[in-house]
C-alpha cells in the first residue's frame, strides 16, 4: 500500500466495466469516498461522476449523465479530490439551473467565492428554533385543519392526474406570514422560492414558470430542473443542490425560503435504479434499505436555527403509485415529514378543488402555531370538532349507502348534510380565492351549526355560546 | 492513547475496511482516517479489520490510517448526566454547537461530562470499610432534589484505604482509594462502562407495581409494570411520539432517558424547549432535571443511530443501580433496526426477511431484556422500564420488527390509523392492544385505591368488545334494528370512548389523570350503565337516556374536573342517580 499523499487531479485511462450509469475504475490510488470525477469519452466529451465505493486500487463511479458513448479503453477518468460543491449566491434567484446546479438559462456562472457541499451537514437539534409562526396560505383545508408553519416540512401526497401542481403554485402565490384574527400581518420580510424538478415533464416546469411569472415572483425564484428526458442519475443531486442554495439563502442571507421538490417518487426511482445495478440487497419493492436515511438527509434540511432570522419551509410533492399511501415512498416520507397534505381521488372526481382529503391529512406542528395570540383561541377545539364530525359523517355515509338515506335517524341525516356542505363550501374554493383565517373559522362554525349542540362535544360550552350560529341546531 | 493499527483499503458509506494489526479486538473503539472519526470494530478476518464509523465518511480516502484505542465503546457515567442532551455516541450537543455552530461538524472529540463543574461529595463509607462492586460509598446532589449515588465500579471490590472529606470536587479528582488484592486503585466520580454489556445486579424480581403514566388508556386498561417492557407500534401520524412525550412527562419514574433514534430534529428541539418549563408534579422541579436526552436524528450518521440505543440503556441501568426507577423511551426502534440493516447490507451479509439480518431478533431481545425490576448490590430496589416505539412500514404489523418485538415485550399498545384520522387520541386501539401485567399489578390497585380495579376494567372491556360486534350489525342494518338493551351498550361504549379513553395531551387539565381520578371516572360510567340498564329494562327507549343532561357532563368531566377537585365527580354521581330515579318513576 502506498502512503503517497493524493495529488488531486490524478487521471486514469481505461475502465474495467460499465453497467448502466455505473463504472468500475481500476488503477487509481488513494481515492476518497464521495469524490467527484470528470470523465472524458473517446470523442473528448466531458461529463461528471461521483465515487460510490472505494477499494484498493478499484472504485465504483456513478456517471451523472449516463454511460452512453463511454467505452472500456477510450474513457479517461480524472479524480478531482473533493466532494460535489455548487456555487451559492443571492444573485442565483431569478435564474434557471440544470440538475447538477449548472446554469441552463444562457446566463453566466454565478459570480461568487462561496461554494457549498451539496450533501450539507445535519443541523444540531440544540441549534434549532422550534417553528411557531404560521403561514397563511388562504386555503381553508390547510390553514384551518392542517396549518403550515415556517420551518415545517409538509409534503403533498398526490396521484397522477390530480391538481397538486396547481395547489403548490397557489400556496406559493398566496403564502404570507399569518397574523392573529383582528391584527394586521406584516409583508415586508424577504422571501425566496427554490424550486427543484426531478423527472417531471416540460409542461410541469413550464406551468410553474408561468405561474411564478404571473404572480410577479420570478425574480425571487431559483429553479433547478432535471426534466423527464434528462439523465435519471442527475436526479440524485438536484434536490440536494436546491437545498444547498436554500440553506445559504435562509441561514446566511436571512431569507424565508419556501422549497418545492417535485416529484420525489421519480427521485426514489433513480435511487432504486442505482442500488439495483450495484447489486445491493433490496428491502421493500426493490428500494434500498437506506431509502429512509437518504430521504431524511434531504427532508431534515428544513427549519430555523438560532443564529439566523431566516427559515426553510419544504413542500415536497410526490405522486403515490396507484394512489397507494402504503407504498414505500409516501410511507417513508410520512415517517420523516411533519405531516402530510393528502389529495383524494374521490373529491377530485366530484370536482372539488383543492381535493384535500381531510382525514388522512395532518400537520404535526399545527398545535404550536394556532390558538390565542396566533390565530384565535377556539381554533384547536374547532378543528378537532370538524375532524370528529367529518369522520362520523363517513360512517353515516357508508351506512346510508346500505340502508338508504331515508332510513337514517334525524341526527345522522344532519350529519350527511353537514358532510356535503363541508366538502362543497369548506374544502372547495377557487384557484384564486384567498381566504383569511377568520373567514375559514367562520365557514367552519357555520357548518358546525348545522349539527345539534349536544353533538359538539369537542368544543367547550363557552365556545358554542360565542360562535355557534343560529338558535339551536337540535329539534 | 491510540496507536495506528492499519491502513484503510475499502470504504462504503459508514462501513470501512482496513488492513493491519491482528491485535485489534471485536467492538474495540477505533479512530478512522486523518480526521480521526469515531468508529467501532464489527468484524475481523485475518489482518482485515471491518469497522462502522459513527460519522459521515464523505471525503475519506483509502490509504488513510486507522487507530486503535484498546477500549470498547463506552459511556461516561457520573453527576452531570441529568439535564444533558447527547448524540448517539454520547457527545454533548450543546458543546458541539459552541464549537462548530448550528451544523454538526466532523471529527469532534468532546468529553461527554463537563470536567470543570465541582460537585459537593458526601462520603458514606470510611477508610477501612470493605466494599463490593456497585456499593454506594458517597452521594452528590445532582440537582436540588436529586441525590446521585456514587458507587464502586461494578467489577471492583476490596477495602477502602482512603476516602476524601466532604467537600466540592470535580468528577476527575480522586475521592477514594480502593485496595483490590495487592493493587490500589483510585476512584473518581467519573466512571466508564462499555455500552454493549449490561450492568450487574444482585437479583431480578418480578414487578407488582405499575408504572403510572397519567394516561387513562394505559394505566387503567393496559398497564405496564415498573421494570417491564412495552411496545407502541403505529403507522405515521398515529401519535407514537406524542404518546412517548406524554409518558416522558408524566410517568412516575425518578429518571427519564429519552432516545430520539432516527427521528425528527424538531421533535428533540420541542422536548428541549418544553421540558425545562414543565414542572414535575412529584418533586416540584422542572421536568428537565430528571431527564437525559439522546438525540440521533434521522439525518445524523446511521451507525451512531445503532449505538444510541445502547448509550441510553446503559445510562438508565446506571441510575437503576443507585436504587431509582427509570423509564426509557426509545423512539423509534424501527429506525435502529434499519441502521442494523443498512450496515449489514454494506457488509453484504445474507439477509432474511425484508433485507433485515438474521440477528435482528437476537439484538431486539438483548435490548428489551435489559429492562427489569432488580435488587441492587446495595439491597435497594431499582428498575428500568422500556417503552419502545415501532414504525411498521405501511402500518402493517406483520413486518419483522413488530413481530420480533412482540416476542420480547409484555405490553402492546397498538396505534390505529382510523382512530387517528378521526382525531381520537391517544389512538391506541383497545381491541388490538394487550397487557400481560394485569394480574401482576391488580394487588397494587387494591392497596392503593381500594377497589377491584381489574373487575371494573374487564367489565368496561367487555362493553367495548360487545360494541365492536354490534357495530358490525349496525353497519348492515342500521342502529334501529337493535333491541334497546344492545343500543344501550353502544351508548355506554360511546361514553367510554369519548369520556374516558380519549385524552387531550394539549389540555392542561386533561393531560394528566391521577389514578384516583381515573378509577372514579370509570366507576361513574359503569354506574351510569348499570342504572340505565335498569331503566331500559322497564321499556324506556334509549333515546331518553341519550338525551339526559348528565351524558354531556360525563363526556366533559375529563377536562372539567381537575385532579385536585374530585369531589365534583361525587357530584356527578348524584346527578346520575337523580336523573335515573326520575326515569325510574316515569317508567314503572
Amino acid at each position: 500500500m502506498s502512503s503517497v499523499i493524493v495529488q488531486s487531479g490524478q487521471e486514469v485511462l481505461g475502465v474495467r466495466s460499465i453497467a448502466g450509469p455505473i463504472m468500475i475504475v481500476e488503477g487509481a490510488a488513494n481515492v476518497s469516498y464521495d469524490e467527484v470525477v470528470e470523465i472524458r469519452d473517446a470523442q473528448g466529451r466531458m461529463r461528471l461522476g461521483r465515487v460510490l465505493e472505494v477499494g484498493e486500487k478499484v472504485c465504483v463511479v456513478q456517471v451523472f449523465a449516463g454511460s452512453t458513448g463511454l467505452s472500456i479503453d477510450g474513457t479517461s477518468v480524472r479524480f478531482l479530490g473533493d466532494t460535489l460543491r455548487i456555487p451559492v449566491a443571492e444573485e442565483m434567484l431569478g435564474r434557471v439551473f440544470g440538475g447538477l446546479g449548472n446554469p441552463v438559462d444562457g446566463g453566466p456562472q454565478p459570480l461568487t467565492d462561496t461554494y457549498a457541499d451539496v450533501n450539507g451537514a445535519p443541523i444540531n437539534p440544540t441549534a434549532r428554533v422550534y417553528p411557531r409562526d404560521y403561514i397563511q396560505t388562504g386555503i381553508s383545508a390547510i390553514d384551518g385543519l392542517n396549518t403550515l408553519l415556517r420551518g415545517q416540512k409538509l409534503p403533498i401526497f398526490s396521484g397522477a392526474g390530480m391538481p397538486h401542481d396547481q395547489l403548490a403554485a397557489q400556496i406559493v402565490r398566496q403564502a404570507t406570514l399569518g397574523a392573529e384574527v383582528g391584527k394586521q400581518g406584516t409583508q415586508s420580510e424577504q422571501f425566496a422560492v427554490v424550486f427543484a424538478a426531478m423527472g417531471v415533464k416540460h409542461d410541469v416546469a413550464d406551468f410553474f414558470r408561468r405561474s411564478f411569472t404571473e404572480s410577479g415572483a420570478l425574480t425571487r425564484v431559483a429553479m433547478f430542473l432535471n426534466l423527464a428526458d434528462d439523465p435519471p442519475v442527475e436526479r440524485l443531486v438536484t434536490p440536494r443542490a436546491a437545498l444547498t442554495l436554500a440553506e445559504y439563502l435562509a441561514y446566511e442571507c436571512q431569507m424565508h425560503v419556501l422549497v418545492i421538490l417535485t416529484d420525489m417518487t421519480n427521485y426514489c426511482e433513480a435511487l432504486r435504479q442505482i442500488s439495483n445495478i450495484r447489486g445491493e440487497v433490496p428491502s421493500r419493492k426493490g428500494y434500498p434499505g437506506y431509502l429512509y436515511s437518504d430521504l431524511a438527509a434531504m427532508y431534515e434540511r428544513t427549519g430555523r436555527i438560532s443564529t439566523s432570522e431566516g427559515s426553510i419551509t419544504q413542500i415536497p410533492i410526490l405522486t403515490m403509485p396507484s394512489d397507494d399511501i402504503t407504498h414505500p415512498v409516501p410511507d417513508l416520507t410520512g415517517y420523516i415529514t411533519e405531516g402530510q397534505i393528502t389529495l383524494g381521488r374521490d373529491l377530485d372526481q366530484k370536482g372539488i378543488y383543492p381535493p384535500i382529503a381531510v382525514l388522512p391529512s395532518l400537520s404535526r406542528l399545527m398545535k404550536d402555531g394556532i390558538g390565542k395570540g396566533r390565530t384565535r383561541e377556539d381554533h384547536s377545539h374547532w378543528g378537532a370538532q370538524l375532524y370528529a364530525a367529518y369522520a362520523h359523517m363517513q360512517d353515516v355515509r357508508a351506512l346510508a349507502s346500505v340502508i338508504g338515506e331515508e332510513e337514517l335517524g334525524e341526527v345522522d341525516q344532519k350529519y350527511l348534510q353537514f358532510g356535503r356542505a363541508f366538502e362543497r363550501e369548506f374544502v372547495n374554493q377557487a384557484l384564486t380565492e384567498n381566504r383569511t383565517i377568520e373567514q375559514t373559522l367562520d365557514i367552519g362554525w357555520r357548518l358546525l351549526s348545522m349539527l345539534p349542540k349536544e353533538e359538539l362535544t369537542r368544543v367547550t360550552l363557552d365556545e358554542i355560546k360565542r360562535y355557534h350560529k343560529g338558535e339551536d341546531g337540535s329539534s | 492513547m491510540s496507536e495506528q493499527v492499519g491502513i484503510i483499503t475499502w470504504i462504503n458509506g459508514p462501513v470501512v475496511r482496513a488492513r493491519g494489526s491482528r491485535h485489534v479486538s471485536m467492538l474495540e473503539l477505533v479512530e478512522v482516517g486523518e480526521e480521526r472519526l469515531v468508529g467501532e470494530v464489527i468484524g475481523l478476518d485475518g489482518d482485515i479489520i471491518t469497522a462502522q464509523v459513527y460519522e459521515e465518511t464523505s471525503g475519506m480516502r483509502t490509504g488513510a490510517p486507522i487507530f486503535g484505542t484498546g477500549l470498547p465503546l463506552s459511556v461516561e457515567l457520573g453527576p452531570g448526566l441529568l439535564k444533558s442532551i447527547f448524540d448517539g455516541v454520547q457527545r454533548p450537543l450543546p458543546l458541539i454547537e459552541m464549537q462548530s455552530g448550528s451544523f454538526i461538524g466532523r471529527g469532534m472529540r468532546l468529553d461527554p461530562l463537563y470536567r470543570k463543574d465541582r460537585w459537593r461529595f458526601t462520603p458514606r463509607c470510611k477508610e477501612g470499610d470493605s466494599v463490593i462492586g456497585g456499593q454506594i460509598f458517597g452521594v452528590v446532589m445532582e440537582t436540588e432534589t436529586f441525590e446521585h449515588h456514587i458507587m464502586v465500579p461494578p467489577d471492583l471490590s476490596g477495602t477502602l484505604t482512603w476516602v476524601v472529606e466532604e467537600g466540592e470536587y470535580t468528577i476527575e479528582e480522586p475521592i477514594a482509594r480502593l485496595k483490590v488484592g495487592k493493587e490500589e486503585k483510585e476512584l473518581t466520580m467519573l466512571q466508564r462502562w462499555p455500552v454493549r454489556r449490561y450492568r450487574p445486579y444482585k437479583s431480578r424480581l418480578g414487578s407488582t407495581t405499575p408504572l403510572i403514566t397519567g394516561q387513562r388508556i394505559l394505566d387503567t386498561f393496559f398497564p405496564v409494570a415498573k421494570g417491564g417492557a412495552a411496545g407502541i407500534p403505529g403507522p405515521f401520524g398515529s401519535g407514537k411520539t406524542v404518546t412517548q412525550h406524554s409518558i416522558a412527562k408524566w410517568a412516575d419514574a425518578e429518571v427519564i432517558v429519552y432516545i430520539g433514534c432516527g427521528e425528527r430534529g424538531n421533535e428533540m428541539t420541542e422536548v428541549l424547549q418544553e421540558f425545562p418549563h414543565l414542572v414535575d408534579p412529584r418533586s416540584g422541579r422542572p421536568l428537565m432535571e430528571r431527564t437525559v436526552l439522546i438525540a440521533n436524528t434521522s439525518n445524523m450518521p446511521v451507525a451512531a443511530r445503532e449505538a444510541s440505543i445502547y448509550t441510553g440503556i446503559t445510562i438508565a441501568e446506571y441510575y437503576r443501580d443507585m436504587g431509582y426507577h427509570v423509564a426509557l423511551m426509545a423512539d423509534s426502534t424501527s429506525r435502529w433496526a434499519e441502521a442494523l440493516r443498512e450496515v449489514s447490507g454494506r457488509l453484504e451479509e445474507m439477509p432474511v426477511e425484508e433485507g433485515y439480518p438474521a440477528y435482528l431478533a437476537g439484538r431486539l431481545a438483548e435490548f428489551y431484556e435489559r429492562a427489569g425490576y432488580v435488587e441492587t448490590v446495595n439491597g435497594d430496589y431499582g428498575s428500568v422500564s422500556i417503552v419502545g416505539a415501532v414504525s411498521p412500514p405501511g402500518g402493517d404489523f406483520s413486518e419483522p420488527v413488530t413481530q420480533h418485538t412482540k416476542r420480547f415485550i409484555r405490553c402492546f399498545w397498538a396505534l390505529d390509523k382510523s382512530l387517528a384520522s378521526a382525531r381520537h387520541f391517544p389512538a391506541i386501539h383497545w381491541l388490538d392492544s394487550y397487557s400481560e401485567y394485569l394480574e401482576d399489578v391488580a394487588g397494587w390497585w387494591r392497596e392503593k385505591v381500594g377497589v377491584d380495579w381489574l373487575r371494573m376494567r374487564n367489565h368496561a372491556m367487555e362493553i367495548l368488545s360487545e360494541e365492536a360486534r354490534l357495530s358490525q350489525i349496525v353497519k348492515l342494518v342500521g342502529p334501529d334494528a337493535l333491541p334497546d338493551e344492545e343500543r344501550l351498550i353502544l351508548e355506554t361504549a360511546r361514553l367510554l370512548r369519548e369520556g374516558f379513553l380519549q385524552q387531550n395531551a394539549m389540555d392542561t387539565v386533561d393531560a394528566y389523570s391521577s389514578v384516583e381520578k381515573q378509577i372514579k371516572m370509570l366507576d361513574l360510567i359503569l354506574h351510569f350503565h348499570e342504572r340505565a340498564l335498569r331503566v331500559v329494562k322497564r321499556r324506556a327507549p334509549v333515546s331518553v337516556i341519550h338525551n339526559l343532561p348528565v351524558v354531556d357532563t360525563l363526556i366533559r368531566m375529563k377536562s372539567a374536573v381537575s385532579n385536585e377537585e374530585q369531589e365534583k365527580l361525587d357530584e356527578i354521581r348524584k346527578q346520575i342517580d337523580e336523573q335515573m330515579s326520575q326515569l325510574d318513576s316515569e317508567y314503572r
